[in-house]
C-alpha cells in the first residue's frame, strides 16, 4: 500500500494541476470517495492497536483536511476562472445605441402658464377660467367699452352671428381679451377678488409680430384697501420671480386702457444687440404688459361699489413671455406643430415650475 | 400722431433737447415710437465746389465736371441745366444711400465718361422739393461740410396716442402737456379777430343737431389756389407724410394737425343753393373725393346742397364740389360731430380719415369759430381773398364736465400721498379751473377733454403728471403660507398634460379655428360655428375637434421629412355658438413607426393599442374611475370602422380612439395610417370626496399568489373584454387580475373561431391554496365564461 505521505503529496499535486472542476471532483472520488484510497486507509484503521490507530487516525485526518481545502481552494480558483472566461464571451457592444424611447415635450405656452401660476400662486391669485365665445357684454360692454368706443375698433375682432337677432350688437365675439374673466369672477364672487385668468384669446391680425390666436393672462384684485402702489409691487415682484433674476429694472408709462384708470404700460430692462435681446439691466426698455386701477364703470357693471372697492388689474402675453424669457424668435412658429420646434422649445415632461423647487431647468438634456 | 421738433415750438417755448422732450412725452404717456432724424442716416454727402465745366463729347446736355470736396477733387458727370463753374454745391459721393431712388450712388459711366459721384437736388436729399437744377449754395460756402452742417436737422417725432388723448391729436395739445409737464411755456396762439364784413351767399341750416350740434361756414372770396403753400407749411406736412395737394387743401390739413380741429373746404362755385345738414335718404348716393360710390342710409349724415349729399359729414369730402386749381371762391365749413354717428358711419362704409379719426375720439366742441378762424387767416396769407361773417347753426356752448378729487382718496387710492396745492398746480396747469371746498378739490375740465368724468379720471391726471415711477412700489400683503390656487379640474389638466408628454407625445398649441371643408367629418351632430369675418378662408370655423389641426400639423410634418410624428393638444373644442358651448379635450394622433431603423429592430408602425394606452393613461392622469371604463366599438365615423373605439362611464363617453378612417384622410392629402384620440376632459367626472386624499388601505397577503393559464376557444367576433370581464367576475375575492397573452385564429381552428389564452392571478387570503382550491377557482372561470359567451369552450391545456 502506497504510503500515506506519498498519497497525500501525489494528491496535492494532482489537485494542483487540475485543468478543470470535472478533474476535481474525480480526483476527490478517487480519494475521498466510498472507495477512495484514503477512505480505504480510514477504513483499515479499526484493525489496527488502539494507540497505533489513535496516532494514525489523527495523521489520517489532517491529510484529509489539507486535501479537502485544497480541493475547494482549487475548485473557487478554477470556478473563478470558469466565470472569466464566459463572461469575456458574452461580450456585448456597449456603444451601440440605446432602445429608442420618445419622450414628449411640454409646449412652451404650457410651461409658462405654470411658471406664472406658480409664482401669483404664492401671492394668493386662484386661477379662473372663462369661454373662448363671449357675448359683447363681457367682452366690451361691461368692460368700459360701449358699443362705437374706439377701443373696439383697435382691437380686430372675430365675430360670431347670433342666429337668434339681427342686432348686430347681439352677435358673439370669439374674445378679444381674457379680460372678459374678470366680469365673470366677479358676477359671481364678491370681493375680495385675487385672480389670474390665462387663456387663449383672438384678434384679426396676422404678420411678423401678430398672430389671430395668442394667449394671455389677466391678474384681478379687488378688495378695500389695494393702491396703485400695490399693483407696482405685485409686477415688479412678478417680473423678477419670472425671469429669476435678482433685480430688474422697471418702468410705469401712463397708457390707457378703457377698464382701467390710471392705466399705465409697463416696461422691463433690456440690452438689445442685434442678435440677441438680453432681459436685466441695459440701456433698453422693453413693454411687457399693461396694467392700472379697476375703473369704476368695471365695477358698477358687476354690482360692486367703486367708492367702497378699489383694486388692479393687468394683462400681458404669455406667449410674449415665453419668448422674451426662453429666446424663441418668432411668434407664428408657436402654432406650426413643427416637431423639430416642439422638441427644441418645448419641456421636458418632469421639469416642473415651483417658486421653492424653482420655476425652471436649465435645459435638461433633450434625448 | 407726427410732427416736428420746430413745429411743436411753434407752440411751446422751450430750451429741452431732442431728447428730454422725447423722454417726457413717454413719461406723461405720449408713447413715443421713433425719432426720425432725417440726416441720421445720410453719409457721404459733403458740399463740394464745381472748379471746371465741361462740355460731354458725346452728349448735348451733359457736362464733365472736375469736382473738389476739400479732400480730392473729382470727375463728375451732371445734367442740370444750371451747373457752373466755381459753384458750390451738395456732392454725393460713391456709396451714398439716395432715398429718392432708393439706391446708393455707384461709380458708373455715362456715354462712355466715368463719374465718380452725383451733385445733388433737393428732392434727391429730401430738403426740398426743387428738382430742375443742382443745389446752389451761396459761392463763399465751405467745402467738404455734412448734410447736417448745412441745413437744421428738423427731427420728427412719431408718438402714439390713446383714445383717450384726442386733444393731442394736434400739435398744441402736444405742447401743451409737456408745458404742464415743467418742460417749458404754451405760447398763446395768435389769431387776429376778423374784422367784420360781408354776408356770406351761402346759408347753413342744420336738421339734425343730435348729429350735429355746431355747424358754421364762411365765404371767402376771390382766392388763388394756384399759389404756392409757404415752404413751412409744405416742409411740416411733407415730414409728418402727408403730400402737399393746394394751398386750400393744406391750410385743412394744417389746422387739423396743428389744433386737432377738422375742417372742409368746398369750392363755393360749385354748390347749389344752401348748405344743409341731414340725414341721407336711403339709398342716396354720394362719390367721395377719391371717386368711390357710396349708396347711403338714413343714418349717414350729409353735407348736402340742393343737389345732394356733397361730403360725408366729418368723415370725407365729396368729388363734385371740391375745390381745385381753378377754385375762387371758397366756404369753408367748420364743426361739430356726435361722435357716435361718425364712428357708426366710418364704420359702415369703411371710410378712415384723418377727420373721421379725431371726430369719433374727441373735438373741442367750442373750437369751431376758433378753427375757422385760424384757418382762414392762413388761407388770406397764402390766397389772397376777402373773407366773409362767419355762418352759424346751433350754438357753440359745451359746458365741459365738473367733478372733484380728494386728495385722502387720492391717497388711498394710489397709496402716495399728494398736496393740495400740488394737485391744484397741476389741473390748472393742464387748462382746468379748480377752487377748493373742504376735503375736496373741485376741477371744471378744458373743453378740449372729452374724457373726463370723476374723480378717477382726475386721479389719472395727476399721478401722470407727476410721474408713475415716482409712485413707491409695495408688495402685496400676503399669507404666510401659500394655499393651493389650482382647482382639482384646473390641476388634473396639467397633470394630463405631463403623462401625455411622458408618454412621447411633442404638446403643441394650434389654432381655435379651422378650415370648415375639412372639419365637415368631425362635427358632432351640431352644426358649423362660423366666423362673420375670418381672417383667411382656411380659419372660418371654430373647430369641432382638435383632430383637424393636428391632421394639417401631422401633414406639414410629413411635407418637411418627418413622417413619424406624435402630437396632442389639450384646448378647446366648439358645438355651439353660445358663450360656455365648449369642451376641453385633450387630443393626439400617431402615425409613421414608433422609431427610426435600430440595430435591435423593434421598430414597427404605431397602432390603435398605442392610442387606446395614451387615452386610458389621460384617463388615469385625470384621476377618473379609471376601473370603471368600458370599452365599446361605436366612435364616430371619421375613424376606421373596425378598428376604433369609445371609452365609457355607463353612458357617458370619455374618449375616442382608434384608426382614423382612410377616406378622411385622403381629403387631409395624407396616405400614411393615422392613429388618433381624443379625451374629453370635462366628461371625467372628480372622485366625489376631493379633499380626501387618503388611499385606500393596502392588504398585503403574506402569501404568495398563483398564476394560472386558461385558453378559450371562442366565435372570432367575440371580444377580449367581455371574456376578461366574465373572467373576474367569476370570482371577485381571489382573481386579482385578468390578462390575455395569447389571441389565435388559423390552422387547427374551424373558421369564424379563434383561441384566447388568459393569464389569471389568484391571491389566497387566509391559507395557501390546495390544488383542489385552484381547480375549483377554474372551474368557475370556465363556467362564468361559458355563462356569458355562449360559443366559449374551454380548450385543453
Amino acid at each position: 500500500m502506497e504510503s500515506i505521505e506519498n498519497l497525500k503529496e501525489r494528491t496535492l499535486e494532482q489537485i494542483a494541476t487540475a485543468s478543470g472542476i470535472k478533474t476535481l471532483d474525480e480526483i476527490k472520488v478517487a480519494v475521498l470517495g466510498k472507495k477512495g484510497c484514503l477512505t480505504e486507509q480510514m477504513k483499515g484503521l479499526s484493525a489496527l492497536d488502539i494507540e497505533v490507530r489513535k496516532q494514525f487516525g489523527q495523521q489520517l485526518n489532517t491529510i484529509k483536511n489539507e486535501i479537502e481545502q485544497a480541493l475547494e481552494n482549487k475548485k473557487q480558483e478554477l470556478s473563478a476562472r470558469e466565470l472569466e472566461e464566459k463572461l469575456k464571451k458574452e461580450s456585448i457592444d456597449v456603444t451601440l445605441p440605446v432602445r429608442s424611447e420618445n419622450i414628449g415635450r411640454i409646449h412652451p405656452v404650457s410651461k409658462i402658464y405654470e411658471e406664472v401660476v406658480a409664482i401669483f400662486g404664492e401671492m394668493g391669485f386662484e386661477v379662473a377660467d372663462g369661454p373662448d365665445i363671449e357675448d359683447q357684454f363681457h367682452n366690451f360692454n361691461a368692460l368700459n367699452t360701449p358699443a362705437n368706443h374706439p377701443a373696439r375698433q383697435m382691437q380686430d375682432t372675430f365675430y360670431i352671428p347670433n342666429l337668434e337677432s339681427d342686432n348686430f350688437d347681439d352677435s358673439y365675439v370669439v374674445r378679444t381679451q381674457t379680460s372678459a374673466v374678470q366680469i365673470r369672477t366677479m358676477e359671481k364672487k364678491q370681493p375680495p377678488i385675487r385672480i389670474i385668468a390665462p387663456g387663449r384669446t383672438y384678434r384679426s391680425d396676422y404678420d411678423a409680430t401678430h398672430t389671430p390666436m395668442f394667449h394671455q393672462v389677466e391678474g384681478l384684485v379687488v378688495d378695500k384697501v389695494t393702491t396703485f402702489a400695490n399693483l407696482k409691487g405685485c409686477l415688479y415682484d412678478f417680473v423678477k420671480a419670472f425671469f429669476e433674476l435678482d433685480d430688474i429694472p422697471v418702468r410705469y408709462r401712463p397708457s390707457y386702457f378703457p377698464f382701467t384708470e390710471p392705466s399705465a404700460e409697463m416696461d422691463i430692462g433690456c440690452k438689445k444687440s442685434k442678435t440677441e435681446l438680453k432681459i436685466g439691466a441695459g440701456n433698453d426698455w422693453l413693454e411687457i404688459l399693461g396694467c392700472g386701477m379697476v375703473h369704476p364703470n368695471v365695477l358698477k357693471a358687476c354690482g360692486i361699489d367703486p367708492e367702497e372697492y378699489q383694486g388692479f388689474a393687468f394683462g400681458m402675453g404669455l406667449d410674449r413671455l415665453a419668448m422674451l424669457k426662453y429666446g424663441i424668435p418668432d411668434l407664428r412658429t408657436f402654432f406650426e406643430s413643427d416637431v423639430r420646434w416642439l422638441k427644441h422649445y418645448g419641456f421636458m415632461p418632469l421639469d416642473e415650475s415651483s417658486m421653492t423647487g424653482g420655476l425652471s431647468n436649465n435645459g435638461g438634456l433633450a434625448r | 400722431m407726427k410732427f416736428t421738433l420746430s413745429w411743436l415750438k411753434e407752440h411751446l417755448d422751450t430750451e429741452a433737447n431732442v431728447e428730454q422732450i422725447a423722454e417726457t412725452l413717454t413719461k406723461i404717456g405720449l408713447e413715443v415710437e421713433e425719432v426720425i432724424n432725417p440726416f441720421e442716416n445720410m453719409s457721404g454727402f459733403t458740399t463740394a465746389r464745381v472748379e471746371d465745366v465741361q462740355n460731354h463729347p458725346d452728349s448735348d446736355h451733359l457736362h464733365v465736371l472736375t469736382v473738389n470736396d476739400g479732400k480730392e477733387v473729382l470727375q463728375v458727370v451732371c445734367g442740370a441745366p444750371n451747373v457752373k463753374k466755381g459753384m458750390v454745391g451738395i456732392l454725393a459721393h460713391v456709396g451714398a444711400y439716395i432715398p429718392l431712388f432708393n439706391e446708393k450712388i455707384k461709380v458708373g459711366k455715362m456715354r462712355g465718361v466715368e463719374s465718380f459721384g452725383m451733385m445733388c437736388a433737393e428732392d434727391e436729399i429730401g430738403v426740398g422739393t426743387d428738382h430742375e437744377g443742382i443745389i446752389e449754395l451761396p459761392a463763399n460756402a465751405p467745402i467738404g461740410l455734412a448734410l447736417s452742417e448745412v441745413y437744421q436737422a428738423d427731427p420728427v417725432f412719431d408718438i402714439s396716442i390713446t383714445p383717450n388723448r384726442a386733444e393731442c391729436l394736434g400739435v398744441r395739445g402736444i405742447a401743451r402737456d409737456l408745458a404742464a409737464a415743467g418742460l417749458g411755456r404754451l405760447k398763446p396762439l395768435k389769431i387776429n379777430k376778423l374784422v367784420n364784413s360781408f354776408k356770406s351767399p351761402i346759408k347753413v341750416k342744420v336738421e339734425d343737431f343730435k348729429a350735429c350740434p355746431v355747424y358754421t361756414a364762411r365765404y371767402i372770396r376771390g382766392v388763388n389756389n394756384k399759389a404756392e403753400t409757404p415752404k413751412w407749411m409744405k416742409d411740416r406736412l411733407t415730414a409728418i407724410g402727408l403730400r402737399s395737394i393746394s394751398p386750400l387743401v393744406d391750410v385743412t390739413n394744417y389746422v387739423n394737425y396743428d389744433l386737432a380741429r377738422p375742417l372742409h373746404v368746398f369750392d363755393a362755385d360749385k354748390l347749389k343753393g344752401d348748405i344743409c345738414v341731414r340725414m341721407a335718404k336711403d339709398g342716396e348716393k354720394f362719390v367721395s373725393l377719391d371717386d368711390k360710390e357710396y349708396v347711403l342710409d338714413n343714418q349717414s349724415l350729409g353735407i348736402c346742397d340742393d343737389e345732394g349729399v356733397q361730403c360725408l359729414g366729418g368723415i370725407m369730402g365729396g368729388a363734385a364740389k371740391g375745390c381745385s386749381e381753378e377754385t375762387v371762391n371758397v366756404l369753408l365749413e367748420s364743426a361739430l360731430f356726435a361722435p357716435t354717428c361718425i364712428a357708426r358711419t366710418g364704420r359702415k362704409f369703411q371710410i378712415d380719415s384723418d377727420s373721421r379719426y379725431r371726430y369719433e375720439r374727441w373735438v373741442d366742441p367750442n373750437s369751431n369759430v376758433l378753427g375757422s378762424d385760424y384757418a382762414t387767416q392762413l388761407i388770406l396769407e397764402v390766397c389772397g381773398g376777402e373773407a366773409s361773417d362767419i355762418e352759424i347753426a346751433g350754438e357753440e356752448n359745451y359746458q365741459p364736465v365738473t367733478t372733484f378729487v380728494r386728495p385722502a382718496r387720492l391717497k388711498s387710492f394710489i397709496g402716495m400721498e399728494v398736496a393740495a396745492d400740488k394737485i391744484v398746480e397741476i389741473l390748472t396747469r393742464l387748462g382746468f379751473e379748480t377752487k377748493e371746498e373742504g376735503d375736496k378739490i373741485w376741477a371744471t375740465s378744458p373743453t378740449w377733454r372729452g374724457d373726463i368724468e370723476g374723480e378717477h379720471d382726475l386721479v389719472e391726471e395727476i399721478v401722470r403728471m407727476i410721474g408713475l415711477d415716482e409712485v413707491p412700489a409695495e408688495s402685496m400683503p400676503r399669507s404666510y403660507f401659500p394655499v393651493q390656487v389650482l382647482k382639482p379640474e384646473q390641476r388634473r389638466v396639467v397633470t394630463v398634460k405631463h403623462e401625455l408628454a411622458s408618454r412621447g407625445l411633442l404638446e403643441t398649441v394650434t389654432w381655435s379655428f379651422t378650415d370648415s371643408r375639412l372639419a365637415k367629418d368631425f362635427r358632432r351632430g351640431g352644426e358649423a360655428v362660423l366666423l362673420c369675418n375670418p381672417i383667411t378662408a382656411e380659419l372660418d370655423e371654430m373647430r369641432p375637434s382638435v383632430l383637424v389641426n393636428l391632421l394639417l400639423g401631422l401633414k406639414n410634418n410629413i411635407a418637411r421629412g418627418y413622417a413619424n410624428v406624435s402630437l396632442f393638444e389639450c384646448g378647446p373644442e366648439f358645438y355651439g355658438r353660445k358663450p360656455g358651448e365648449q369642451k376641453l379635450v385633450a387630443g393626439g394622433i400617431r402615425s409613421g413607426m414608433t422609431s427610426k431603423k435600430h440595430w435591435l429592430k423593434e421598430e414597427r408602425l404605431f397602432d390603435v393599442f398605442d392610442v387606446k394606452a395614451d387615452a386610458l393613461a389621460a384617463v388615469a392622469a385625470a384621476n377618473g374611475p379609471y376601473d370603471s371604463v368600458r370599452i365599446s366599438t361605436d366612435a364616430p365615423a371619421y375613424y376606421h370602422p373596425s378598428r376604433s373605439g369609445a371609452l365609457r362611464l355607463g353612458n357617458n363617453v370619455i374618449a375616442y380612439f382608434g384608426e382614423l378612417h382612410p377616406l378622411v384622410l385622403k381629403k387631409f392629402g395624407l396616405k400614411q395610417r393615422v392613429e388618433a384620440f381624443e379625451v374629453f376632459l370635462d366628461n371625467i367626472p372628480l372622485p366625489r370626496n376631493n379633499k380626501d386624499k387618503a388611499k385606500k388601505r393596502l392588504e398585503l397577503s403574506a402569501l404568495q399568489p398563483v398564476d394560472k393559464d386558461m385558453a378559450f376557444i371562442v366565435d372570432a367576433s367575440v371580444q377580449a373584454d367581455d371574456i376578461i370581464a366574465a373572467a373576474k367576475n367569476a370570482d371577485r375575492q381571489y382573481i386579482t387580475s385578468v390578462g390575455i397573452f395569447d389571441v389565435y385564429e388559423g390552422e387547427n381552428l374551424p373558421k369564424d373561431k379563434k383561441s384566447v389564452a388568459l393569464t389569471l392571478t389568484f391571491q389566497p387570503k387566509e391559507m395557501t391554496f390546495s390544488d383542489q382550491d385552484i381547480e375549483t377557482l377554474i372551474t368557475k372561470v370556465a363556467v362564468e365564461v361559458k355563462k356569458k359567451i355562449v360559443s366559449a369552450q374551454l380548450r385543453d391545456a
